[in-house]
């Protein structure tokens, strides 16, 4: 009975995931009316993409939540692992509750909260000691403090799992604590590295409510542009972006999705032909 | 110094004595490790706290910041706590409050109770497939959670506003002949948030399900049982971990929701959220704005955290 699935079931199912794809594919649609309005099909048209490219305000802030991603994400990557060490390799050790306690907490806090709190404590930092003024700077420390949170738990449920007999082996033959642990655990954690990376540069690239909130004049990012363009009502050339952004996401996730399939199915390989 | 690292620390210290720098290094290296996350959270994630509690005791003013300093110092030098509880006590007259945290849990609470009958059939589905269309299905359940949530909200209104793409199909077949209003109504709050963490409730509930053994369900049929009976006898309760999972996943991303009420319920909405926001964009009342956070956090944050914390512990026993 183990592949029979009931029709009811498979119907569901298809629904369910129509309904999640439809909105999306109707805005890709809309991207290519020549028509401003939504109602009206002008026929097919690619002048919202080619206008997008002229845009210098939406460019200037895609570049600004590039360059805000990808240092967020180095940055949480390095805190996050050395937090997911802390709480794996040392058991006990003043202030392991408290990690404990901050490295979950992000994710039952509601970001409006957590933003208005960060808020509150720059106003205060640059009252009392005239830094950091608010901008880039503020919305890449904040950010690094949620994603440090993904990273750690991402990182940590590797590292447990990771076999330390090659590490005490290393030392065994005189390397060094942290020499040992770059050579034999490190390349182990690595992929959760990665992908702990690709969610942190996702979630700082997405993030609304943090960056509105501890954002200051000048440092607008692209999600905060595109809400306040949306919240005044249709924009065609926001259907355009958002399929650019869609497409370029989806390939990505795809390749990535491939890359590690094929990964896995190699390691698997290898093992069998090592068990021979 | 601790019995774990104990044994490793001795040995390297045996064969890197000699220099004191190194014996230290190799003692307290550790809180090279420890220090960098813990200080870096304390500062930036638990002391803004600290601010926010301060702050919601203080007056609103006319300056910048815009809000009075608790700690004042008096004409005979002595420090003066000055603790101001008209910020608390508002929180309880203005009934907007009470109203906006009733409906916020009353909605995120229905939005999880739909995402689960939905979420459920689909994710048993899933889990009845072959391993290869499985991995497959997850990819398309997934692929929604990476693209821009924002987006996703905003591809919504495409289709549920007034000359949206619902509209129009119902006024072509006839069956309305005023285009429908849910723009702006609780209705589209409802589909906002279904629509944005459905992919949140099948994940769990498909790794539950997947697990499940197969060997039961036969046992029971061969015992006679009708397969709904084994659904209700067997799969259901095998199947609870994975519904409290996607049912968190759900609705404590939902309480706070700023997004999909802005977009999608209109100026009035009344989610806690963008109530919050316009307090402290809108009034610019920074002061009742932090005394909404913290008794958001005692009176939401607080018991989630409480039963993730209890509930944890039990499955660990």
């Amino acid at each position: 009975m183990e592949n029979r699935v009931s029709p009811l079931l498979i119907t569901i199912l298809c629904l369910g995931i129509a309904a999640l794809y439809l909105p999306i594919a109707v805005m890709i649609g809309y991207s290519f009316n020549a028509s401003a309005l939504v109602s009206v099909w002008g026929g097919f048209s690619t002048s919202w993409y080619a206008r997008l490219l002229h845009n210098d305000q939406i460019l200037d802030a895609a570049r600004l939540s590039l360059q805000i991603g990808v240092i967020v994400s180095t940055g949480s990557v390095v805190l996050g692992t050395l937090a997911a060490i802390a709480l794996v390799r040392f058991q006990r050790f003043g202030g392991r509750l408290l990690l404990i306690g901050m490295v979950n907490a992000p994710l039952v806090m509601p970001e409006i909260i957590t933003g208005i709190t960060q808020l509150l404590l720059f106003i205060s930092m640059l009252h009392l000691f005239g830094w950091p003024h608010r901008g880039a700077l503020t919305i890449i420390i904040a950010h690094i403090a949620f994603c440090t949170s993904y990273v750690t738990i991402t990182v940590q449920s590797r590292l447990q799992s990771a076999d330390r007999s090659l590490e005490e082996a290393a030392m065994d033959l005189g390397a060094g604590p942290v020499g040992a642990f770059i050579d034999t655990t490190l390349p182990l954690i690595a992929p959760a590295l990665a992908s702990s990376w690709l969610l942190s540069l996702t979630l700082s690239l997405d993030d609304l409510v943090i960056s509105s909130l501890v954002s200051g004049p000048g440092a607008s990012t692209l999600p905060m542009v595109i809400f306040s363009k949306v919240k005044l009502g249709v924009s065609p050339d926001i259907n355009a972006l958002a399929t650019l952004i869609i497409c370029l996401v989806g390939a990505c996730v795809i390749f990535a999705g491939t890359l590690m399939r094929r990964a896995e199915r190699q390691r698997l390989q290898d093992t069998q032909l090592a068990e021979r | 110094m601790t019995s774990t690292a104990a044994p490793d620390e001795s040995r390297a210290e045996g064969r890197c004595a000699g220099s004191p720098a190194v014996i230290w290094l190799v003692r307290h290296g550790k809180w090279l490790i420890i220090l960098p996350p813990l200080l870096y959270l304390f500062v930036f994630f638990l002391i803004p706290f600290a601010f926010a509690l301060k702050i919601s005791f203080a007056d609103m003013a006319l300056r910048v910041p815009p809000f009075t300093d608790i700690l004042t110092a008096g004409p005979d030098s002595h420090i003066r706590l000055t603790l101001n509880l008209d910020n608390y006590k508002y929180l309880f007259h203005d009934e907007i409050y009470g109203l906006s945290y009733l409906y916020s849990l009353r909605t995120a609470f229905f939005s999880t109770v739909i995402c689960l009958l939905l979420g459920y059939p689909m994710a048993y589905a899933i889990a009845r497939t072959s391993k290869s269309t499985q991995s497959l299905l997850l990819l398309v359940i997934i692929l929604p959670f990476w693209t821009s949530f924002l987006l996703r909200v905003y591809a919504l209104e495409g289709i549920i506003r007034d000359n949206g793409l619902l509209n129009s199909a119902l006024l072509w077949l006839g069956i309305v002949h005023q285009p429908l209003r849910i723009m702006g109504t609780t209705l589209a709050v409802y589909l906002g948030i279904i629509y944005s963490y459905l992919p949140f409730m099948v994940l769990p509930l498909f790794a539950t399900l997947e697990k499940l053994d197969h060997n039961l369900l036969e046992a029971a049929a061969d015992l006679g049982s009708p397969p709904w009976r084994a659904f209700v006898d067997i799969t259901l309760p095998l199947s609870v971990p994975g519904v409290i999972a996607g049912s968190m996943l759900v609705f404590i991303p939902a309480i706070g929701e700023f997004v999909i009420p802005t977009l999608l319920g209109g100026q009035n909405n009344l989610m806690i959220g963008r109530v919050l926001w316009d307090e402290f964009f809108g009034n610019r009342d920074w002061p009742v704005a932090a005394a909404v956070s913290i008794a958001f956090l005692i009176f939401l944050v607080g018991p989630i955290a409480l039963y993730q914390h209890y509930s944890g512990k039990q499955l660990e026993s």
